[in-house]
């Protein structure tokens, strides 16, 4: 059957857009072929950097003939509305068929040749791409996401005619722009198209390209008996960057190996988009390089490997200078300076204030994780510094990692030893250097974990500074309703709230939430107030220190504040400019101690909850990942606790216990009781006054009495004691006489004593259950 | 067209303005007011804008003041060539005649690896922004190649394609020579003696650099900052035959944007301010774009 062949050829196309232009490019396809009553046999898309192709097999000549039957009006209906049919149809009175008292029209439609619903396709297809960014070009009404400058569109060897604003469809394709010929060429299907593609040195698959460097690579590595440090992203992205992918070996300045490995191969891969390489089995980069031309040059590449090599080392002198403008002494304080002038966020304030609380904060949980307190707060008073740092304005991912290594390089640790050895100091005396290779780590990985992968901080330092970090984000964008919705979460909320679970999980830290976020509160509040009472000292004559005061906060800060309390007075606000005249230190204290962020939306009475309900759901998706029942979940979780790790014990206590046959059968007698009671406290019962055991009692019932006055009181001991898997085993014991009550005792007596005894029995039952879980929750 | 390759820093800016006069490009001289980039040039903001063809080609210093490094960093000028090339409607083949300029400088693209790698251009002191690339040679960006899409925050329809090449940079690499003081300036055969770049800058360099990180007045530069400002509304204002005077305005623009630079290289501008300063610049420039287009489409 006949193949379709399109390809949109246009100016480099940005890596990044290529694999998701392919896969809309097959969903428009197919979509439209579909719609058009197609079902082609095969169909494939490639997407490359100067071209998005489409192959589609076993694609008719033409639509079948369709016969199509339609109800018409009933007989004697209203005139208008067989009019309105007719023209619909296109048919005349005497066309239609009488059935069943309704006129029916019989259409044959004649099936539309192929080519004109490809036209049309394709047309659709251009018109509609959704680029993550397009443009226009000369005087094309047409967006693309680069020019486009050729339609190439054969159907069953023959070229599919249309033009799209001036884009003739052809046959002609092109090649490389600079190997071979360089010339077009004309193609009539697939094949000619691949070979065609390939006698002009383009390979058009991108899983051809990237195995084609992958190859190259090792071939170029083993001769020099180096290895490739892999790296998938940036292989993804010279894959889309080349044509003809050739790897090119070049030569590093080895005096460069003592910078940091991070900064070389950050250096190499965001500058240069090169792979960096190690010697065979050695832990740290060899001096070299890999860079993926797009040429396989006559000299062997010689040319291109020296011009890289000068690239790169302009860009490692670069690196040098930041990392030895970073190194001197001083740096940190310098940098905390600079915090005060890099917005957080307009409603949050500056990097400077958001540091004042988290180190606030991080003196609150510090003890509770076993850390130092004056440690805690020195590791986070510097934990953003390094934001402020040349490198790091640089190269923003290497946050934290750059704090580590300047604050080690200020306290005389090594930093970088290229070959491994370490001469830490021993740990355990309590030096000084041993303090700061912990301050160091806490710094360095306080914004662990970064995502599912990523490992949790272990050291209690590092940990009170990551919570600290992570809880001033959550209750700050809470504060200001920046709460993620469905998909969106451009604060990555949600990262940071399974950060604190994780953390305090993995380590299995006793911090219950409530405390932890009213802490998080306090430590926003306290930050506030000083500016607040500063202010409030200054009179009208002192202008300046109030215009430095409030500039700590940041201009996008006032602005938010100014536009929130309506003072502007004294302040000129242009979209653009904050301006000052004379105005009111007084009044301004007044109007910011009226709009605290945190004071103000935290004295709102569902706030916390808000937030807590939020850790709750992220804990939920958590457990569930890892195959906990979400029942069970739910049935811990309405006990309203908040502390992680003895709300994950007692989910782990309750799945195991309801494994058993004991478990089983409670939670059935659970649900007879509950059911009873539920039906009884509808009518109006509660149980009011001691619950006793009644002269005339049964044998089940004084069974039961004796169980619940063992169970009981070993129940709270276990409980106390958090040994879930005891508690478990007490409630074991009220099976039996749990079961015997219910089979062999009459709740509802007539005797309104005995009746009101039971039923107490019954709520003993529930309640004393009701202290590891609420059994109502869970299915079964 | 085949003529010898340039050997030095002069002969390369002929061959790209021979190149682009073959072409059909007006070949213009700088603007005569200190500006950051080449594309500050009236020739490629005012001229982007409007229905109005328009080629040209020219060089524009470019003033970074910040930059400066006293002449003792091999790569970095506070003071440096930009070639500049603006075409509008860009021409179907506008990559090609970029790729044949390369050439014609001496480069061998089947020696060389040429790549057009993502970059989207943006200016916000002139509200404009494009798409496009930066053009790698063997790893090393030569050229900013732009499709400007708004300039001033107005659409430009006709599309113009913008050209950009670091001459300095470029000729570096053309040359072989890791110092830019190092680069031949004239012919290095000529008979009346050969000069470096370094000969006929580096001196400019060493006192500017002190002019810009300690020599200005700063409260001078405020006063004239501000004086500027003042100064585009009331030249956009006057009416002249039935037109404000909006060159002369951008003019006042390109000043302001000039003493900014050079107010944030003396360390006179909090990071708070840098972005209210920005967004003044920006609002003026602005207010320029829009009158020009008007005058444009009005002739």
């Amino acid at each position: 059957m006949p193949q379709l062949l399109l390809e949109l050829f246009s100016e480099e196309i940005p890596a990044r857009m290529q694999a998701n232009a392919a896969r809309d490019l097959e969903r428009m396809a197919r979509e439209h072929l579909a719609a058009a009553g197609f079902l082609p046999e095969a169909l494939k898309t490639f997407a490359g950097p100067r071209r998005l192709t489409l192959v589609v097999e076993g694609l008719p000549i033409a639509q079948a003939d369709r016969k199509e039957e339609l109800k018409g009006p009933r007989v004697g209906a209203p005139p208008q509305a067989m009019e309105g049919f007719l023209r619909k149809a296109g048919l005349t009175q005497d066309q239609l068929v009488e059935r069943d008292g309704v006129y029916m029209a019989f259409i044959e439609k004649t099936g539309r040749p192929t080519p004109e619903i490809i036209a049309e396709m394709v047309e659709a297809i251009v018109r509609g791409f959704a680029w993550p960014k397009s443009m226009t070009w000369g005087t094309c009404k047409l967006r693309w996401v680069r020019p486009l400058k050729r339609i190439l569109c054969v159907f069953d060897r023959e070229i599919v005619p249309f033009s799209i604003e001036g884009i003739e469809s052809s046959d002609i394709s092109e090649g490389h722009r600079f190997m071979g010929d360089a010339q077009p060429f004309r193609v009539r299907d697939f094949d000619e198209y691949a070979k065609g593609l390939n006698d002009h040195f383009v390979v058009l698959d991108v899983e051809e390209r990237k195995a084609r460097i992958l190859e190259g690579c090792k071939t170029l590595c083993f001769a020099r008996n180096l290895e490739l440090v892999e790296d998938l992203g940036l292989l993804e992205e010279v894959a889309g960057l080349a044509e003809w992918p050739t790897p090119v070996l070049g030569d590093m300045d080895p005096s460069f190996l003592d910078l940091p490995p991070e900064v070389i191969r950050t250096s190499m891969r965001t500058h240069q988009k090169y792979f960096a390489v190690k010697k065979q089995g050695e832990a740290g980069l060899a001096a070299h390089f890999i860079t993926v031309a797009n040429i396989q040059a006559a000299d062997g590449g010689k040319v291109i490997a020296e011009g890289n090599a000068k690239v790169l080392s302009a860009r490692l002198s670069d690196a040098r200078f930041f990392w030895d403008e970073d190194c001197k002494p001083g740096a940190f304080e310098g940098w905390l300076d600079k915090l005060s002038g890099v917005t957080f966020h307009a409603k949050l304030g500056t990097m400077a204030q958001r540091v004042e609380r988290i180190v606030a904060l991080a003196g609150e949980i510090a003890p509770r994780v076993g850390a130092d307190v004056g440690m805690a707060k020195e590791a986070t008073r510097l934990a953003k510094a390094d934001l402020a740092s040349g490198m790091v304005s640089e190269f923003p991912e290497l946050q934290g990692l750059m704090g580590r290594y300047y604050y080690r390089a200020q306290n005389g640790l090594a930093v970088v030893s290229p070959q491994g050895v370490s001469n830490e100091p021993k740990l355990g005396q309590g030096n000084a250097a041993e303090q700061a290779i912990i301050v160091a780590d806490a710094i360095g990985h306080h914004y662990r974990p970064q995502g599912p992968s990523d490992a949790v901080p272990t050291a209690p330092l590092s940990v009170a500074v990551a919570l600290a970090d992570k809880l001033d984000t959550l209750v700050g964008f809470f504060a200001i309703d920046e709460k993620p919705t469905g998909s969106k979460d451009p604060y990555a909320l949600r990262r940071s709230s399974l950060g604190v679970i994780r953390t305090i999980l993995e380590n299995g830290v006793r911090l219950p939430l409530r405390s932890a976020i009213s802490a998080a509160v306090d430590a926003g509040m306290a930050a506030e107030q000083p500016v607040i009472a500063k202010l409030a000292s200054l009179d009208d004559s002192q202008q300046s220190e109030a215009r430095e005061l409030l500039e700590h906060h940041g201009l996008d800060y006032m602005r938010a504040l100014s536009r929130e309390t309506g003072i502007t007075s004294g302040i000129n606000l242009h979209p653009s400019v904050f301006i000052y005249s004379s105005f009111s230190p007084g009044a301004f204290a007044k109007a910011f101690s009226d709009h605290r962020i945190f004071a103000k939306s935290y004295n709102l009475p569902d706030k916390q909850a808000e937030l807590l309900a939020f850790f709750a759901d992220r804990l939920k998706v958590l457990l569930k990942d890892q195959g906990k029942r979400h029942d069970l979940v739910d049935a811990v979780f309405a006990l309203g606790d908040d502390d992680l790790v003895r709300i994950v014990a007692r989910v782990e206590a309750l799945d195991a216990f309801l494994k058993t046959d004991d478990g089983k059968n409670l939670l059935a007698g659970y649900k007879r009781a509950s059911n009873i009671l539920k039906a009884e406290e509808k009518k109006g019962w509660k149980a009011e006054g001691e619950r006793g055991l009644l002269d005339d009692a049964s044998a089940p019932e004084a069974a039961l009495y004796d169980a619940l006055r063992m169970v009981e009181p070993a129940l709270a001991a276990a409980l106390a004691k958090e040994d879930f898997t005891g508690a478990m085993q007490e409630l074991a014991g009220l099976r039996g006489p749990v079961d015997a009550f219910l089979d062999g005792v009459f709740v509802n007596s007539e005797v309104a004593a005995e009746r009101d005894n039971r039923l107490k029995t019954l709520a003993a039952v529930r309640d004393a259950m009701g202290q590891v879980a609420d059994f109502s929750l869970v299915a079964g | 067209m085949s003529r010898p390759k340039p050997t030095s820093f002069q002969a390369l800016i002929l061959t790209l303005h021979n190149y682009w006069s073959e072409h059909g490009c007006a070949i213009l001289q700088p603007h005569d007011i200190e500006v950051g980039a080449g594309t500050l040039h009236p020739a490629t903001v005012l001229r982007a804008l409007g229905p109005k063809p328009w080629n040209a080609a020219y060089v524009q210093p470019s003033r970074r003041p910040g930059d400066g490094r006293y002449g003792e960093n091999p790569n970095r000028l506070q003071h440096y060539y930009q070639y500049q090339v603006i075409l509008k409607p860009n021409p179907p083949n506008m990559q090609d005649l970029y790729l044949g300029s390369l050439e014609a400088i001496g480069l061998d693209l089947r020696l060389h690896d040429i790549r057009f790698v993502e970059d989207d251009w943006e200016n916000p002191t002139v509200g404009a922004w494009g798409l496009g690339w930066e053009v790698w040679c063997d790893g090393m960006e030569v050229s900013q190649y732009t499709y400007f899409q708004q300039v001033g925050g107005l659409d430009v329809s006709p599309v113009a394609g913008e050209l950009t090449y670091g001459l300095e940079r470029l000729a570096m690499y053309v040359f072989g020579v890791d110092n830019v003081y190092d680069l031949p300036f004239n012919d290095p055969d000529s008979p009346l003696g050969a000069m470096t770049y370094g000969d006929v800058f580096l001196e400019n360099e060493r006192q500017h650099s002190e002019a810009n990180f300690h020599g200005y007045d700063v409260a001078v530069l405020k006063g004239q900052f501000e004086d500027m400002e003042r100064q585009v509304p009331l030249m956009l204002a006057r009416d002249y035959q039935g037109k404000s005077l909006v060159l002369p305005a951008y003019d006042m623009v390109l000043k302001a944007s000039h003493l900014f630079n050079l107010m944030n290289a003396r360390g006179a501008i909090a990071v708070a301010e840098r972005a209210s300063y920005i967004g003044r610049i920006r609002d003026l420039c602005k207010m320029c774009a829009s009158e020009w287009v008007k005058q444009q489409e009005a002739a």
